[in-house]
């Protein structure tokens, strides 16, 4: 589970069944200085979710296990909309959105 | 399974109910000897781990959703144990008694 920034929306209107009513976002993960780490990538959204907002994923199997829909071709889902995460004295929330 | 650091807490007022009530703590994953190591995570506290703490960190699903006690919850990253010490052949390389603060890594 890793913290990320949504960067945008993916709208797929031809989708695995199971998947037509999930949306799809961009996520790029943060490191611990609340900065850009890695590449950005796509992740079901389990929890509503918008460009700007510092959410939580998980990746791997347990994102098709957030879906309404278990048993989908999913590897990332956002978790969590993430509203204060502090590491030294720092909200990183705020570092993210700078 | 790896070792970590916590540096910070997490909080999520909306998120997977399986997460609900549950602390989420911010990780830096450490090599054996403890040097940083891959990007922050965040993991499901399992064990009453605060920040400053070296813990042990199991990041695999099935693992997960038996600590959570859900066989369908979509989770990976939980702390399941504080460290007391490492040791790499015959040498303590991290004693609970004798760590530092852990301190933010100067960009």
């Amino acid at each position: 589970m890793y913290l990320a920034r949504v960067i945008g929306r993916v709208v797929a209107t031809e989708a695995y069944p199971g998947l037509e009513a999930v949306p799809f976002q961009w996520i790029q993960p943060l490191d611990e200085e609340g900065q850009d780490s890695g590449q950005p990538l796509v992740a079901c959204a389990a929890i509503a979710s918008g460009p700007g907002d510092v959410v939580h994923f998980v990746d791997g199997r347990e994102g098709a296990l957030a879906c309404p829909e278990t048993f989908v071709p999913v590897d990332a889902a956002i978790i969590g909309y993430v509203e204060e995460a502090v590491a030294f004295g720092r909200n990183l929330v705020d570092e993210a959105r700078r | 399974m790896f070792l970590a650091d916590v540096i910070g807490t997490v909080v999520s007022p909306v998120q997977t109910p399986i997460l609900d009530g549950r602390t989420l703590l911010l990780l830096r994953p450490l090599t054996p000897d403890g040097a940083p190591q891959g990007i922050a995570r965040i993991g499901i506290d399992n064990i009453g781990a605060g920040v400053g703490d070296r813990v042990l960190v199991v990041d695999e699903g099935n693992s997960g959703r038996q600590l959570i006690g859900d066989p369908n919850g979509p989770v990976k990253t939980i702390v399941l144990g504080i460290v007391d010490f490492v040791e790499i052949d015959g040498e303590h390389v991290y004693a609970e008694q004798r760590r530092g603060k852990v301190a933010r890594i100067t960009p």
